[in-house]
């Protein structure tokens, strides 16, 4: 046992060493949190449009303002012909083009109707779509407006309320994805380099003929991790509650015992990739392709896994994120108990079992054929 | 080995991430609690139900039961309708219905609740009509009849707007990732000093370890289009040369800032962690997946320093609505700039001393 703890502490020097790294590794969260709390919306502000106005009349011109004091766009251009709309699209400058047909308040009075054209730059659909949604929706309000002399019959009035996030902040969606995000690099990632650092380096020899036990080795190399995954989970909570005012709704204790399940499947993960690959540089390659990505993508982090086509559907479910993003989400955001998270958590501890099993069993032939 | 790994991993990534990274809002769950039951109330339903946006997922009187489905995250929203709403809408010209909204995602939440109202409002325009007989509303005062057109992607083809950015995504990782790890590597085995005390100068030493990188990265490119092309149909409206002559550009202040890291860097576990924490930011920042005008300003003004956010920019204007030189050449040319300086920046930190 002193042997082992030795071992460990060994560990901890390396990691503490290397000041470069545990910058990092403290500053991901950080600055992801920060990132996506702050700067990656999608909502539409300060979109910037163009007007082509045949009419510039008076109507035109009170649906001009409008657009522009709504504070969702930013009128930067005033077009005089059709061919200056691809131009301005080309050189990316504005987004949409509203156009106004000539004798439009006109043909409004006469004909009570007249056509608005709003073209979008849709090479991004979604902004796009927004971008016109919020443009027609302006335009609508300023005719229901005008026209507040006409009693509208029979009414619905639609109540939406926004359950478990009322101001729609995007933090809420981004802290349980961040948390599995940094969970898996610092496990499955560090752990696996850190090990084939010493194989590659030749120094695993060295280790195996110490009296340590092979499993002991492996521990000894996970325990700092662990303890650096912990830390990094409390700095996220501390963050997203003290920062962006996003309490943990549920109970905390259920929460870090999760956690802690798949810091052991991550760590598995790590260890499996190290004893598949012979390179730092493969398994850097492996954990960040192959395991960095989905998590991010595949896991319904970013992208709602309902929208994605069936096959793809089912990478996901095979993918252990997805599982922990939603038990993040139940407790911490929905505020429920273990009974609604059960099947999730015996999803994780069963693959947990299969990897530590297939990758204990790995690591041993390893050190057999030595 | 490696090289296998470089070339099948980013087909893997395109055929999966650009399925996966999909933003099109169909299929939204819905749970409808009907306690009205009339045929105003099935109306609505049967204007959900035939919505392609939205699936019927139940059909209940409980409240309660709906609520659990919102939990589960079997539902993602929930319609009440409330009992007595026709006779509210009959006798006071006005009734309430309510939706529950699971706003964990804001996004998705804002954006079904607007189809969602879409739908309503469809739905009380025929009530309208079936109990007056003539669309009323319309004819009563004047409206203004609004015309969308998407230009460049009618369709609203969500991967047309991913594949570009999904290559960018593929050829900075493999690039980056590449030139980061070589010459820490070397130092980690100690074959550094060999190559020290050769008369090779630090021009030539920097050029020949980035032009390998380069041209795998640029083949990467041109792999990634082909594909892209053939499985999704990705317009090509620009010129591919200038595509080329853009990417050639951005790779060499990618790949610079890559041998920047590299060459600080003690050991390749620390020089991954730095890249990765640049990338991270670098990207995300790009407009990958949201516009980047509706960042804050600080933000903005923080991307002018961002190469990806320029080379994504470039990238979908070129493939997508055939912007040509002229229509990029300040970008171009900040691009430019940037990529000598990094380079100079990287052959004057290489120290042959270490």
């Amino acid at each position: 046992m002193k042997h082992f703890f030795g071992f460990v502490r060994k560990e901890f020097h390396h990691i503490f060493r290397d000041r470069r790294t545990l910058i990092i590794l403290f500053g991901i969260p950080v600055a992801q949190m920060l990132l996506f709390g702050y700067i990656v919306t999608t909502e539409v502000k300060d979109a910037r449009i163009a007007i082509l106005d045949h009419s510039k009349d008076e109507i035109t011109r009170k649906i001009v303002d409008k657009l522009s004091s709504s504070g969702y766009f930013i009128i930067a251009q005033h077009l005089t012909n059709e061919q200056e709309i691809g131009e301005c699209f080309r050189k990316g400058t504005v987004k949409e083009v509203v156009v106004f047909e000539q004798g439009f308040a006109q043909k409004l009075q006469k004909e009570k109707t007249a056509p608005v054209h709003l073209i979008a730059d849709a090479s991004d659909a979604n902004s796009a779509n927004l971008v016109v949604n919020y443009t027609a929706g302006i335009i609508n309000d300023f005719v229901v407006k005008e026209n507040t002399s006409t009693l509208i019959p029979m009414q619905i009035v639609t109540e939406p309320r926004m359950l478990y996030n009322p101001e729609l902040k995007g933090v809420y969606m981004f802290v349980p994805g961040t948390m599995a995000m940094i969970l898996v690099l610092i496990c499955a990632l560090l752990t696996s380099v850190s090990i084939v650092r010493e194989k590659e380096l030749g120094t695993m020899e060295v280790l195996l003929v110490s009296p340590l036990k092979p499993l002991q080795i492996v521990l000894g190399k996970v325990t700092p991790y662990i303890f650096l995954s912990f830390v990094n989970v409390i700095t996220i909570l501390l963050l997203s509650n003290f920062v962006f005012g996003l309490p943990v709704r549920g109970s905390i204790t259920l929460l870090l015992a999760e956690s802690f399940l798949f810091i052991s499947l991550a760590l598995s993960i790590g260890i499996l990739i190290s004893s598949s690959t012979s390179s730092q540089q493969m398994a850097m390659v492996a954990s960040m392709l192959g395991l960095m990505l989905p998590s991010i993508l595949l896991s319904g982090f970013i992208f709602p896994i309902d929208n994605m086509p069936g096959w793809i559907q089912w990478i996901c479910y095979i993918n252990p994120t997805t599982y922990f993003i939603i038990i993040l989400k139940n407790i911490m955001l929905k505020g429920l108990g273990f009974i609604s998270v059960w099947k999730e958590t015996a999803i994780l501890a069963g693959m947990t079992l299969f990897l530590l099993m297939v990758s204990t069993k790995k690591f041993k032939v390893r050190l057999g054929g030595k | 080995m490696m090289l296998p790994v470089i070339f099948v991993f980013p087909l893997l990534q395109l055929l999966i991430l650009v399925n996966a990274a999909n933003m099109e809002m169909k299929h939204i769950k819905i749970c409808i609690v009907d306690n009205d039951l009339s045929s105003s109330s099935r109306l609505i339903t049967g204007k959900f139900s035939n919505s392609k946006f939205f699936t019927l997922q139940c059909h209940t009187f409980n409240m309660e039961d709906a609520r659990r489905q919102l939990e589960n995250d079997r539902a993602d929203i929930v319609l009440h309708i409330p009992a007595g709403f026709e006779r509210g809408l009959i006798r006071e010209n006005k009734a309430k219905v309510q939706l529950l909204i699971n706003a964990i995602n804001g996004t998705v939440a804002g954006i079904s609740n607007a189809y969602a109202a879409q739908i309503l409002a469809g739905a009380n325009r025929e009530i309208i009509m079936q109990w007056y007989g003539i669309p009323k509303t319309q004819a009563a005062s004047a409206a203004i009849n609004i015309i969308p057109a998407f230009w460049y992607n009618p369709d609203m083809n969500y991967k047309i707007f991913m594949v570009p950015a999904i290559l960018v995504l593929l050829v900075t990782l493999i690039g980056m990732m590449l030139a980061t790890l070589n010459i820490v590597r070397e130092k980690e085995m100690g074959n550094i000093e060999q190559i020290n005390v050769t008369p090779i100068r630090k021009i030539h030493f920097i050029t020949g370890k980035l032009l390998p990188f380069w041209i795998i990265a640029l083949v990467m490119l041109a792999i990634g289009l082909l594909i892209g092309k053939l499985l999704y149909d990705i317009p090509m409206v620009g010129s591919l040369p200038l595509l080329f002559v853009v990417a050639g550009i951005y790779l060499l202040a990618m790949l610079g800032f890559g041998l920047m890291i590299s060459n600080t860097a003690a050991t390749q576990q620390q020089a991954m962690f730095v890249m990765f924490f640049f990338i991270l930011i670098f990207i995300m920042m790009s407009g990958i997946f949201t516009p980047t005008d509706s960042m804050p300003h600080w933000a903005q003004t923080i991307n002018y320093l961002n190469p990806v956010a320029y080379f994504m920019r470039i990238i979908r204007m070129i493939l997508l609505k055939g912007s040509g030189f002229a229509d990029i050449y300040r970008d171009f040319l900040i691009l430019l700039g940037y990529g000598i300086t990094v380079i100079i920046f990287a052959v004057i930190r290489y120290r042959k001393v270490s």
